[in-house]
């Protein structure tokens, strides 16, 4: 039980993670119909900016507040410079202009920075914290609070408040919104810095755990882009769940089956619950209109 | 229709008449060897455009097949003393094999719900690649053993340079038949809308399982060609990044244009080994111009190329 328990908590931990990324993809693709691949970039980005900012001198808390307006306006760099002179290409064109990003971002990380492992003081200590039999790292209860704050915070901002309404009338239709006069290119935009944000936190709230280098981007947005799908891509309530469940499985298989095959699980459950429900678990389906 | 074909036909001897013409400005064997990788990926590349930009599917885990094709000719003669040929065939059928039980389910998928099932039997493939050491040599990889046909070792870059170019012409051919045959018309009319096509009595389900097996095969091929060319095989040969490479090569070079694919291959094959000499900036360089590219030529360059002429057919 309490080795249930210790996976348990390592897969939540995971899990948040994928579910700030899996997010930060849900909120540029409503948005703008865009899959951004270098999603996790801007976790890197996140983490190293905060690491050598900190090695330079900066107080963490400031480095990292610095590391994520630095993050956001890399993402509203990419919106203005790569993703609206292409509009009206094809979704796979774009698609090649977020990996063609995420490829320039790593090189330019990799010439910026460094290309070793870097980590972070833990916030609260590096003590396990003894939870009924699991040993569990008071970081990871930090990235669990920081991922429920950003939740909740961006559910507040979206039902809440005006430019949240307009980005679900943009996301609704782009066209209605531009009639109903909003800027639908400032909203598109708001939503690769908020996404780039999202993404920097969950990578300066992670480095800690499981270190940073410039290429930690692919894997994670690899995982994320499948649990977006596994939740329903353009649910926000999906991309959280799908990011929890990818975290489980993966610790679950990692801890019952073989740590080597832990991936293979995890897409091998994706696969059969797309088999299952074709549109991921909270997605709605589509109607092809003749 | 006549003049159609005739015009394809014009267009494939002149890609015949470039892979024979283009060795004459060789200065060294190693241009031998980015040519043949050129028409390696670009065999590969054919077969994913005709899931892609004409029948409308996206794989990103096609790399998966590579890594069959190019497995098959490790294990088979290493192990069960098989002859290299043979196995390269055996791992075309049996990639074709897979993609048609794997095609079977997941191709009800649709958009990026295919894209993300793909992707799951490309990163599968690699793990079992990976992690079955005792047959595939695990991460590190083995080496191949080289490619006997008829008592001829087969080896040199130059020899393997004409053995891609020659598959590579026969591949393209033969997908420019099938796209100018029945089923080509009706991949393309499952491209326009799937709901339409079948309205019009298309099989939607057997055609796009019938495109998918066919371009596993071509990526096994090219896959068993990679292995035996390289006389080493690593598990990153199906890994993502090879698969988004695959993918990157259609749309560079134009979805639905089969030269455009060996413009693709061509481009992402010989710019990285371009840019080595820029050292630390070259992926700062080669993602500004797969961006640049995208951004300026979001059809690819072929169409793009074609349209900014004003020669554009449609």
């Amino acid at each position: 039980m309490a080795e249930a328990l210790q996976f348990f908590f390592s897969g939540l931990t995971v899990g948040a993670v994928y579910a700030l990324v899996a997010l930060g993809f849900t909120l540029i693709y409503n948005a703008s119909d865009v899959i951004n691949f270098a999603q996790g970039e801007f976790v890197m980005l996140g983490g190293m900016s905060t690491v050598f900012l900190a090695a330079a001198g900066v107080p963490v808390p400031l480095a990292a507040l610095i590391a994520v307006i630095l993050t956001a306006a890399i993402g509203l760099a990419l919106h203005r410079f790569a993703i609206e002179p292409a509009r009206g290409a094809s979704a796979v064109a774009l698609i090649m202009i977020t990996i063609g990003a995420s490829i320039f971002l790593r090189g330019a990380a990799q010439i910026v920075f460094d290309k070793r492992f870097h980590s972070l003081p833990p916030l609260l200590g590096s003590e396990p914290l003894r939870l009924g039999g699991a040993a569990v790292l008071p970081q990871s209860l930090v990235v669990l609070a920081g991922a429920a704050i950003i939740v909740v915070l961006l559910w507040q901002f979206i039902d809440r408040t005006l430019l949240g309404k307009a980005v679900i009338a943009t996301a609704a239709n782009r066209l209605a919104a531009l009639l109903v006069g909003i800027d639908t290119r400032r909203i598109v935009g708001l939503s690769f810095a908020v996404s780039a944000a999202i993404g920097a936190v969950a990578g300066i709230l992670v480095t800690p755990i499981t270190l940073t280098s410039y290429d930690v981007g692919t894997l994670l947005a690899l995982k994320a882009f499948a649990a977006a799908m596994l939740g329903g891509i353009g649910s926000a309530l999906g991309a959280v769940v799908g990011g929890l469940l990818l975290g489980m499985l993966e610790a679950f298989s990692a801890g019952y089956l073989s740590s080597q095959y832990k991936d293979a699980v995890a897409f091998l459950v994706i696969l059969i619950v797309l088999l299952a429900m074709p549109q991921g678990l909270l997605g709605r389906g589509k109607v092809e209109r003749v | 229709m006549q003049t159609l074909t005739s015009h394809r036909l014009a267009g494939l001897a002149a890609i015949g008449l470039i892979a024979v013409l283009l060795p004459a400005f060789f200065p060294s064997a190693y241009y031998y060897r980015v040519g043949a990788l050129v028409f390696i990926f670009a065999l590969a590349a054919i077969g994913l455009n005709l899931l892609m930009g004409f029948a409308g599917q996206v794989s990103l885990g096609h790399a998966g097949f590579l890594g069959i094709g190019g497995y098959t000719v490790l294990i088979g003669p290493t192990y069960l003393g098989l002859p290299s040929w043979l196995c390269i065939l055996g791992g075309a059928a049996l990639s074709g094999a897979v993609a048609f039980l794997v095609g079977r389910p997941i191709l009800r998928l649709k958009g990026h719900y295919l894209a993300v099932a793909t992707l799951g039997f490309g990163v599968l493939v690699a793990i079992v690649l990976t992690n079955e050491a005792h047959w595939t040599g695990g991460p590190d990889g083995m080496s191949v053993p080289r490619l006997v046909l008829f008592d001829w070792r087969v080896r040199g870059s130059d020899t393997w340079y004409w053995i891609a170019a020659a598959t590579f012409v026969v591949g393209a051919m033969l997908a420019l038949n099938l796209i100018d045959s029945p089923t080509g018309r009706a991949l393309r009319a499952i491209h326009g809308s799937e709901v339409a096509s079948s309205v019009l009595g298309i099989d939607v389900a057997r055609h796009k399982l019938a495109v998918f097996t066919v371009s596993a095969i071509y990526a096994s091929i090219a896959g068993s060609y990679l292995a035996l060319f390289n006389g080493h095989i690593t598990p990153e040969i199906s890994g993502f990044i090879r698969s988004i490479e695959l993918v990157a090569m259609v749309v560079l070079g134009g979805m639905g244009s089969i030269a455009g694919s060996l413009v693709g291959a061509a481009v992402l094959v010989v710019l990285p080994q371009a840019l080595t000499v820029l050292h630390d900036y070259e992926h700062v360089v080669l993602g500004l111009i797969l961006m640049g590219f995208m951004i300026f030529l979001p059809q690819g360059i072929i169409p793009g190329v074609a349209g900014l002429l004003g020669g554009r057919r449609t």
